[in-house]
C-alpha cells in the first residue's frame, strides 16, 4: 500500500488507556502517536502541568523538514464547586485532542465545540 | 526572642507591609506585545529597553532581564526584576518564516532552532519567579491553546497573574471579551505600544504583586 494510499488515523484514547500511564508515561505515548502522523483525541485530557511539560518535550523533538510540532485544543479542568473542594474531590481535565501540526488544524473552539480541519494532502507517515 | 528566631525582622515587616521585592515574568504566545511591554515599563521607570520588537514572530528567543527596576504607586512601590520571556508556542515551522516574512532558509531554520530553545527557556523559568504578567493579544480570540495552558499551569504552582489586554490601540481588539474570558484573574487593558493605560496597569501591578504575594505567604 502506498502511502498515499494508507489515509490519516484518527484514535480515540480511553480514558482506562490514559489511566494505566503514568504521567512521564503518557506523554512519551503521545508524543511519539502524533510523531508517528496520528491524531489522537483522549477522553481525559492532560493536567496543565502535563500540557506545558508536553510542549517542551515537543520542542525538544522537531525536526525542521518531517516534524514541527502540535496542534493540542481541549478543554480546562472544571472548576470544582466549593462541596467538591471540601470533600477534596478534583475534577479531572477534559476531552482533548492532539495532533501533527501540519496535519491539523484547530479553526474554531468555544465552550460547546472544537472545531478542527485536516489539512489536505497530507497522509499518515 | 523566639519569635524572632524563627522569623528575621525583614520577613515579618513583609508580611505586614507586603513584598518590596518580586521577580515578575512576562509571558504569553508569539507576537502579542511582550518585549514591546517590557521596553514600555522598562523607559517609564529607568529610561533602558529591553530588546528589539518585530512583526516576525519569535523575534525574542532568549529571556532577558532587567533588575530592581521600582515602579510606584503612590505612597507605595515595588522593586521588581523584569523577565522578558519567549513566546511560547507548540509548533515552530521555518517555513512559515520564508513564506510569511520572507526570510532566506538558512536565516529561518536558524530563527526556528532558536525558537524551539526559547520556548523551553521561557518553561523553565516559571520555576524561579513571584509573579507573571501575561500578555494577551486583545484583538484575537482568547481562549487559543497555549493561553489557556499557561494560566493553567500558573494557578497550579499559585503564581499571582495579571493579564495584559494587549494592542487595545487597534479598531477590532475587545478586552470585553478577555475580561469575560478569565474572570478569575485581573485583567489590564494597555496598547503598549502607545502607553494608554500604562499607568493603570503600574498601579495594579504594585498591588497586586504585593498583595498577593502576602496573602501567598500568609
Amino acid at each position: 500500500m502506498t502511502k498515499k494510499d494508507r489515509g490519516i488515523s484518527v484514535n480515540l484514547i480511553s480514558r482506562q488507556k490514559l489511566e494505566e500511564f503514568s504521567s512521564t508515561e503518557k506523554l512519551k505515548f503521545i508524543l511519539k502517536e502524533v510523531q508517528n502522523g496520528k491524531i489522537l483525541v483522549l477522553e481525559h485530557g492532560l493536567t496543565p502541568m502535563e500540557q506545558t511539560n508536553l510542549i517542551e518535550r515537543t520542542m525538544k523533538e522537531i525536526k525542521q523538514d518531517t516534524f514541527i510540532g502540535i496542534e493540542m485544543e481541549g478543554y480546562a479542568e472544571d472548576r470544582p464547586t466549593f462541596i467538591q473542594k471540601i470533600l477534596g474531590l478534583i475534577k479531572k481535565p477534559r476531552m482533548t485532542v492532539i495532533g501533527p501540526a501540519d496535519l491539523l488544524k484547530t479553526i474554531r473552539k468555544d465552550t460547546d465545540m472544537i472545531q478542527t480541519m485536516i489539512i489536505p494532502g497530507k497522509g499518515a507517515k | 526572642m523566639g519569635l524572632f528566631r524563627r522569623h528575621s525582622l525583614a520577613a515579618i515587616i513583609q508580611r505586614i507591609f507586603g513584598k518590596k521585592h518580586a521577580r515578575i515574568g512576562i509571558y504569553g504566545p508569539p507576537n502579542v506585545g511582550k518585549t514591546t511591554l517590557a521596553n514600555r515599563i522598562l523607559r517609564d521607570w529607568t529610561g533602558d529597553i529591553m530588546g528589539s520588537v518585530s512583526d516576525i514572530p519569535h523575534e525574542t528567543r532568549r529571556a532577558k532581564w532587567k533588575k530592581n527596576v521600582k515602579v510606584e504607586n503612590g505612597n507605595s512601590s515595588l522593586f521588581m526584576d523584569i523577565v522578558d520571556t519567549p513566546g511560547i508556542a507548540t509548533k515552530v515551522d521555518y517555513k512559515e518564516f520564508m513564506n510569511t516574512y520572507g526570510l532566506s532558509k538558512e536565516e529561518s531554520k536558524r530563527r526556528a532552532k532558536e525558537a524551539t530553545e526559547g520556548v523551553i527557556e521561557a518553561i523553565r523559568w516559571l520555576e524561579d519567579l513571584d509573579g507573571i504578567l501575561l500578555v494577551m493579544d486583545a484583538t484575537q480570540d482568547p481562549f487559543t491553546q497555549v493561553n489557556v495552558t499557561i494560566l493553567g499551569n500558573l494557578e497550579a504552582r499559585s503564581l499571582p497573574v495579571l493579564i495584559a489586554a494587549n494592542k487595545i490601540d487597534m479598531e477590532d481588539s475587545s478586552p470585553a471579551t478577555l475580561k469575560s474570558a478569565f474572570p478569575q484573574h485581573p485583567v489590564i487593558p494597555i496598547s503598549a505600544l502607545t502607553g494608554y493605560n500604562a499607568e493603570n496597569l503600574y498601579t495594579t501591578m504594585v498591588a497586586h504583586f504585593r498583595k498577593k504575594r502576602r496573602k501567598k505567604r500568609g
